[in-house]
C-alpha cells in the first residue's frame, strides 16, 4: 500500500529525514517510536505533504502511483489521512460544516453523489457514537476551545468519517487521560479492516496496549535503525532509548 | 510555496461580474461643475426654490472647501470638470407599469439578480433602482403606503413631501460638513426616502440598489430615512458599477434621523468596481452616512461588507443624542490587488447612558491597504455611557497593509470605553489542516475569511449574507503568499 524508499527530507536547510525506507502492506499497523527530535512527527508531516520541507532524495509511493507529485488535497481524497499532533483552531467555521465539505470532496472525487445535510447528518450521528462523541462538540467551531483530549477524539471522530485507507496518528495518545486513551484507540480498532492500514507515531508503549501493532519501527537521528515485532515495544518501556542511542553512536 | 502563488494568481484575477455595460440611451449633461451646472440639475428636476436653495449654499460653501488629505490613502488627483454630474436614461423619469420600462433596462437588472418586477422579486424586499443619476423604479409602493410608510425616489419625495424634506435634510450631515458631503449637496441627483410613521413596524426590508451604467459620469445620489417614534426599518443598499480603464468618482450621502425608541438597521454590501488587478480603473467611493439617534432609547445600526471600489472612503456614524439611545457599526472590509480602504466609524455620545458598538473586520490582500479609523468621543453630560470597540485585521500575505487609527474622547468618569485589537496573518497551517481534509487551498481559505468575518455577516439579513459570503469567496480567495 505504502512503500518509503530511501527518503531525504529536510527543513530550513537542515537534514531531518536521512534514508527511511518502509514497506506497508494492507491490513497491518505499524509503531512509529523513538526519542525527541528523531524525525517521526517529520515522516508524518512529509507523508501528508506538508509544504515546508523538502525531500532531497527518494521515493514514495501509494496504492502503486507516487505520492510526492501529489498535492495535499489529493492525497488525503485518495486514502491518506493524518491525525494531527496539534489540530490547529479554525474560528468562526463550524465543525459541522467544515466536515460536511471535506466528506462530500472526498465522494466528489470518488464519483460519488454529494450527501444532503440529512444523510449527512445521519452518518454523522453513527459515526459519533464510536468515539463517543457529544453534539456539542460538532455544533461548536473547529477545535476552537476544545480540550487537548477532545481535540484527539475529534481527529478520530473526522477519520471514522472519511474512512481512510491508510492512516497515520501523529502521537494521537500525548495529552490523553487514559479514559480518553481507551475511546481514541476503540475508534481506531473499529476501523481496522484488511483493506486498511496504520501508522501510530507514538513515544510510548501504552497506546499499543490498546493498538496491537504487527510491526515496532525505532526511528533515531532519521533513519530507522531497528525493526521487530510488537514486543520491541516492551523492550524500549523497560530499558528507554539510552540503549539504541549508545548503539547507534560511534 | 509556488504552488499556492499560482492558486492566488487564478483566483485574484477572477472577473468581476457585473463589469457590463447597459446600450441605453442617455441624457448626459456637459461636463463641469459651475454654478449654472447646479442651476440645469435642480430644473431639470423641476425642484422647489428651497431646493435649489439648498444646492447653491452647498456649492459656495463647497467651493471653499479643500479636498481632505488626512486618510492613510493615496488619492489620484480628481478633475471634477472633467465629470458629468447628471447622467440618466432617457425615456424616464420615473415608470408607472413595467410596460414602460425599457427592455434593456429589465435585462440589465435581471442581469444584477434585481428583477424591476415585483411578482419576481425576492419576496419581503422593496427596492428603489437608481441607475446613474435617476431612480428608475421603485418596488412594492402601494404596499407600503397602506401602512403609511413612505418610500420613495428622492426627487419623488421633493415633489410629493416637500415639508418633511425641508424639515429633514441636512439634519444628520450638514451641507459643509465635509467636502464631499457639500459636493453632493450641491449636485446630488436622486436617491431614495423613506418615512415610517408612528408605531409602524416596517413589514419588509427595504432596499435601495445603485447602478452606475454611463461613462465619465460622478454619482451622487442621497439617502434620507426618518424613523418617527415607535417605529422600525431594516433597510438594504447593494451597488455595482460596469468596468472601465477610467476612474468614476461616488459621493453618496445618507442620513438616518430616529425618534424616540425608534430603531433603523442600515446594510450595505459594497460592490462597485475595484479596478483590475495592476489597479487601472475602479470607483473612489467617498461616501458620508450619519444617523442621528435623536429621541431616547432609539438605535441605528450600521451594517457593511465593503468588497469593492479602488478607493473607499467611508466612516458610517451615529451622534447619540437621546438618552439611553444605541449606536453600532458592523464592518468587514476586504481589500486585494491596488485596492484602498480608508474606513470606520464615529461614534458620538451626547446623551446620558447611551451605548455603542464598533466590530471592524478588515481583510487585506494583494498590495492592498486597509486601514480602520475610528473615533469615540464621550461628551462630559453623556454620563454612565459605553462604548466597546474591536479592531481585527487578516492578512493574506506580506506584501499587503494593515492600519488602525483609533481616536477616543472621553468627557467623563462614570463612561467606559473598551478597545480591543489584533492583527493576524491567515495561518498556514490552518489551510495545511483543510487541505488534509481533501479541501482545496481555495475553498479553505474561502471558509477560514468567512468564519473570520461570521460576527459581521451574521448581522446582515439573510439573503443578503448568503450574497455577502460568496461575495468575500470571489473577492478573495488564495489570496495567501
Amino acid at each position: 500500500m505504502l512503500s518509503i524508499k530511501n527518503l531525504y527530507a529536510s527543513v530550513e536547510g537542515m537534514e531531518i529525514l536521512k534514508g527511511i525506507n518502509l514497506e506497508i502492506k494492507p491490513g497491518e499497523v505499524h509503531a512509529i517510536m523513538g526519542p525527541n527530535g528523531s524525525g517521526k512527527s517529520t515522516l508524518a508531516s512529509v507523508l501528508a505533504g506538508k509544504e515546508d520541507y523538502e525531500i532531497t532524495a527518494g521515493e514514495i509511493t501509494f496504492l502503486g502511483e507516487d505520492l510526492l507529485d501529489k498535492s495535499p488535497e489529493l492525497r488525503a481524497k485518495e486514502g491518506l489521512f493524518l491525525s494531527f499532533q496539534y489540530p490547529v483552531e479554525i474560528p468562526g467555521v463550524p465543525m459541522v460544516n467544515f466536515l460536511k465539505t471535506s466528506v462530500n470532496e472526498h465522494r466528489k472525487h470518488k464519483g460519488l453523489k454529494e450527501l444532503t445535510a440529512g444523510e449527512f447528518l445521519k452518518l454523522m450521528r453513527e459515526k459519533m457514537d464510536l468515539v463517543d462523541m457529544h453534539t456539542k462538540l460538532t455544533n461548536r467551531m473547529v477545535n476552537e476551545g476544545f480540550s487537548g483530549g477532545e481535540k484527539k477524539k475529534n481527529e478520530i471522530f473526522q477519520m471514522a468519517m472519511l474512512e481512510p485507507k491508510l492512516a497515520i496518528l501523529d502521537e494521537t495518545d500525548s495529552g490523553l487521560d487514559i479514559d480518553a486513551l481507551r475511546v481514541v484507540a476503540n475508534g481506531v480498532n473499529a476501523l481496522k479492516s484488511p483493506e486498511t492500514a496504520a501508522i501510530v507515531v507514538t513515544h510510548y508503549q501504552r497506546l499499543l496496549d490498546y493498538i496491537v501493532p504487527d510491526y515496532v519501527h525505532i526511528l533515531y537521528k532519521g533513519k530507522i535503525v531497528k525493526t521487530a515485532g510488537k514486543e520491541l515495544a516492551l523492550e524500549l518501556e523497560e530499558k528507554g532509548y539510552d540503549w539504541i542511542k549508545s548503539d547507534n553512536e560511534k | 510555496m509556488e504552488e499556492q502563488d499560482k492558486i492566488l494568481n487564478d483566483v485574484t484575477q477572477g472577473d468581476y461580474k457585473y463589469g457590463f455595460v447597459t446600450d441605453i440611451e442617455t441624457d448626459i449633461i456637459e461636463k463641469g461643475l459651475n454654478e449654472d451646472v447646479i442651476r440645469l440639475i435642480s430644473a431639470k428636476k423641476g425642484e422647489p426654490e428651497f431646493m435649489l436653495k439648498f444646492r447653491l449654499d452647498a456649492f459656495k460653501k463647497w467651493q471653499k472647501m479643500k479636498m481632505p488629505n488626512w486618510a492613510y490613502l493615496k488619492i489620484p488627483p480628481i478633475d471634477l470638470q472633467a465629470i458629468s454630474y447628471y447622467a440618466a436614461p432617457k425615456k424616464g423619469p420615473k415608470y408607472e407599469s413595467m410596460d414602460e420600462v425599457d427592455p434593456e433596462l429589465i435585462d440589465t437588472f435581471n442581469k444584477l439578480g434585481i428583477p424591476l418586477e415585483e411578482q419576481k422579486h425576492l419576496a419581503g424586499v422593496a427596492v428603489d433602482v437608481v441607475m446613474d443619476s435617476v431612480s428608475v423604479k421603485t418596488t412594492f409602493k402601494d404596499t407600503l403606503a397602506e401602512k403609511g410608510i413612505i418610500f420613495c425616489s428622492f426627487s419623488e419625495a421633493v415633489e410629493e413631501h416637500p415639508d418633511l424634506i425641508k424639515k429633514y435634510l441636512g439634519q444628520a450631515v450638514p451641507v459643509a460638513d465635509n467636502y464631499f458631503a457639500a459636493l453632493n449637496s450641491a449636485v446630488f441627483s436622486d436617491g431614495s426616502f423613506c418615512y415610517i410613521p408612528k408605531g409602524v413596524r416596517c413589514p419588509m426590508e427595504l432596499s435601495t440598489y445603485f447602478r452606475i451604467n454611463a461613462a465619465n459620469t460622478g454619482q451622487f445620489e442621497r439617502t434620507l430615512i426618518v424613523a418617527d417614534d415607535d417605529s422600525y426599518v431594516s433597510y438594504l443598499e447593494g451597488c455595482t458599477a460596469p468596468m472601465r480603464d477610467e476612474n468614476q468618482l461616488h459621493a453618496a450621502v445618507v442620513e438616518i434621523i430616529t425618534m424616540d425608541r425608534a430603531e433603523v438597521k442600515y446594510s450595505t454590501v459594497q460592490n462597485w468596481y475595484p479596478g483590475d488587478k495592476n489597479g487601472k480603473g475602479g470607483i473612489y467611493n467617498f461616501v458620508t452616512k450619519r444617523g442621528i439617534c435623536r429621541g431616547e432609547s432609539s438605535k441605528i445600526s450600521w451594517t457593511q461588507v465593503e468588497t469593492g471600489s479602488a478607493i473607499t472612503w467611508k466612516y458610517p456614524s451615529c451622534i447619540l443624542m437621546g438618552d439611553n439611545s444605541v449606536g453600532e457599526f458592523n464592518s468587514v472590509a476586504v481589500t486585494n490587488n491596488y485596492q484602498q480602504a480608508d474606513t470606520g466609524s464615529k461614534m458620538i455620545h451626547i446623551g446620558k447612558n447611551t451605548k455603542s458598538t464598533i466590530i471592524s473586520k478588515g481583510i487585506s490582500a494583494g498590495k492592498s491597504d486597509n486601514s480602520y479609523r475610528g473615533l469615540v468621543k464621550v461628551m462630559p453630560k453623556a454620563t454612565g455611557s459605553r462604548n466597546f470597540s474591536q479592531c481585527d485585521s487578516l492578512l493574506l500575505n506580506d506584501t499587503c497593509g494593515a492600519h488602525t487609527f483609533p481616536y477616543i474622547e472621553v468627557g467623563n468618569k462614570s463612561s467606559v470605553v473598551e478597545h480591543e485589537a489584533t492583527t493576524s496573518k491567515i495561518g498556514e497551517d490552518q489551510i495545511f489542516y483543510c487541505n488534509q481534509r481533501g479541501i482545496d487551498t481555495e475553498t479553505a481559505i474561502g471558509m477560514i475569511v468567512n468564519g473570520y468575518a461570521k460576527e459581521v455577516l451574521n448581522k446582515l439579513p439573510m439573503e443578503f449574507a448568503v450574497e455577502a459570503q460568496k461575495l468575500l469567496q470571489i473577492s478573495l480567495e488564495g489570496s495567501v503568499g
